[in-house]
């Protein structure tokens, strides 16, 4: 008897979460003109994925923002990792205030800055430019990346980092040779975090590029149109096709970025 | 402190400067393709106040915090508390709820403008009141954006509560019950007490980050039916780079930027009166 209730709060549940995107799923399989109906397809084909890469360019938008996310990933990775083992583990003046500050720049909304950042990148002529987005994109995943290395190189023993210096280690080395390696689930959590946050990224995107060539994945499919009407099974196709490898990448570490995401937030 | 710089050049350079530089703007009067810049004082600040356009955007932007907000904690709460009780499966649920939230808020914007259209959409089909146009309909397409913002950030919500679960000691419970609470005794007495903390961080980054809402909006309707839709954040983009007034829409920026600041300070004193200072 008990187990009704759970039973559809579950199916209700699932239907939620995963519902929306399996109906875009399905849209994108359809025939041709058999998007308007509601039905199961009676027969499925990649069309729209054909054409989506054929007539839209859309390998040369995946190739852009692929660049954007994997770069700002790696900067962010570099510049975090020193800073945030610094802050945990060296005498840093204002530490404190430095990692509020962090916090701080994170909760800016992003249109406060956006002005003279556009201003900035074009006259620095990085419009269309792949720095122009890594520069923004790496500033505003830092704050994250502080919060979660810092926590990490100070959940490491001490004596590991004490007995490199012994050892011989300058403090670089026994950063580079044992805190490094020992905080690679932290990094990796990082990684993913920042990688989706620059994928996902639609302002700053929308705001300093123009040309369609150089548009990344948020910005493509939100402007996607051709002509008179909305070609529905393309864009369905195209957020199948960038909404996959995070899904993937999703599941695979889930437990990790379940931990990074929470990270912090229940100790308070 | 050599390792620091860099983070810290980078937070100074590209998020602090900017900011700065757009209350500054937002005392000028500065439109790019008249090349027109010059010192005007306060008085885009007094055209702000008597903008009926921007009180509207205010009151838009406060209606969609409060509602999503609050659906998203109340779902999110449901969500967690079934993915703390063991069952077959759970491993299942819990790669579900991260489903929409790895997916790119545009992407989810489009695939819910799908789901809406008002021709051919699934929803209209089956939802009771056929003829309605939840995207074109004023009163209607702010609902949708709710929508869609629940939809990708409940799950967010979920994790959060659900890690503040796991954290609850389970003798708690188990001895309320052998006290002979019920179920729903335990979930008012016990677990949503000790739950607090975790509710008000999760009611703090989703408000926060639902004041300064963008993309879900702009991709669903950009702003319409007439305006009905148009956020601070919108309101600001559309001045700034349709118009070119860079002025005036620094203003709204900093408008938008302290009302984010209001309600931070708001919930810091609310619901966390604690936390001031602390570090992780």
């Amino acid at each position: 008897m008990k187990r009704l209730p759970l039973f559809l709060a579950l199916t209700a549940a699932f239907t939620f979460c995963v519902g929306p995107f399996l109906w875009q799923v399905m849209t994108s399989l359809r025939p041709e003109g058999e998007q308007t109906r509601l039905g199961f397809p009676e027969h499925l084909t990649l069309q729209a994925y054909r054409q989506l890469f054929d007539e839209h360019a859309f390998a040369r938008v995946l190739a852009t923002s692929f660049a954007v996310a994997t770069l700002t990933t790696l900067l962010c990775l570099v510049v975090g990792s020193l800073a945030a083992f610094a802050l945990a583990r060296l005498p840093v003046p204002a530490r404190g205030a430095l990692l509020a500050a962090a916090l701080g720049a994170s909760m800016f909304p992003p249109i406060a800055t956006v002005g003279p950042l556009f201003l900035a990148v074009r006259a620095l002529g990085l419009r269309d430019h792949l720095a122009g987005l890594v520069v923004p994109y790496t500033t505003f995943a830092l704050p994250l990346t502080l919060w979660v290395l810092t926590a990490h190189f100070r959940e490491l023993p001490i004596e590991l980092y004490r007995a490199a210096k012994i050892d011989g280690c300058t403090s670089f080395g026994a950063f580079r040779r044992v805190l490094l390696p020992l905080a690679a689930p932290g990094l990796v959590t990082t990684a993913l975090l920042v990688f989706i946050f620059s994928w996902n990224e639609f302002l700053y995107a929308l705001t300093f590029t123009s040309a369609p060539e150089h548009r990344t994945v948020p910005v493509a499919i939100a402007l996607f149109s051709s002509g008179h009407s909305e070609p529905w099974a393309q864009i369905a196709a195209a957020s199948v096709v960038v909404t996959l490898p995070l899904v993937v990448l999703t599941l695979l570490f889930q437990r990790r970025l379940v931990a990074g995401l929470t990270a912090g937030a229940v100790k308070g | 402190m050599l390792l620091v710089a860099p983070a810290v050049l980078l937070l100074a350079g590209v998020a602090l400067y900017p900011i700065l530089a757009t209350v500054w703007l937002s005392l000028h009067r500065s439109i790019l393709v008249f090349h027109e810049h010059r010192f005007i004082g306060l008085e885009n600040w007094a055209s702000l106040l008597g903008d009926a356009r921007f009180w509207a955007s205010l009151r838009t932007t406060l209606y969609f915090v409060a509602v999503a907000v609050s659906l998203e904690l109340l779902l999110g709460l449901l969500f967690a508390l079934l993915l703390h009780a063991s069952f077959r499966g759970r491993g299942l649920l819990r790669a579900a709820v991260l489903v929409p939230w790895a997916i790119p808020t545009v992407v989810a914007a489009r695939l819910w403008s799908w789901l809406f259209n008002a021709d051919h959409g699934l929803l209209p089909a089956l939802l009771p009141g056929h003829d309605v146009n939840w995207l074109g309909a004023p009163g209607y397409a702010l609902h949708a954006a709710i929508v869609v913002d629940v939809w990708k950030t409940t799950p967010f919500v979920a994790l959060i509560l659900l890690a503040g679960l796991q954290a609850i000691p389970p003798e708690l419970s188990r001895a309320a019950q052998l006290d002979g609470a019920g179920p729903l005794r335990i979930l008012g007495s016990i677990t949503l007490p000790l739950l607090r903390p975790a509710i008000a961080v999760a009611a703090v980054f989703r408000g926060l980050d639902a004041m300064r809402v963008f993309d879900a909006v702009y991709a669903l309707t950009g702003g319409g039916p007439a305006n009905t839709t148009e956020t601070l954040s919108i309101y600001a983009y559309k001045t700034l780079m349709r118009s070119g007034d860079f002025g005036y829409g620094s203003t709204i920026a900093v408008a938008t930027f302290l009302c984010v600041a209001v309600l931070a300070g708001l919930y810091l004193k609310l619901v966390m009166p604690n936390a001031g200072g602390q570090e992780a």
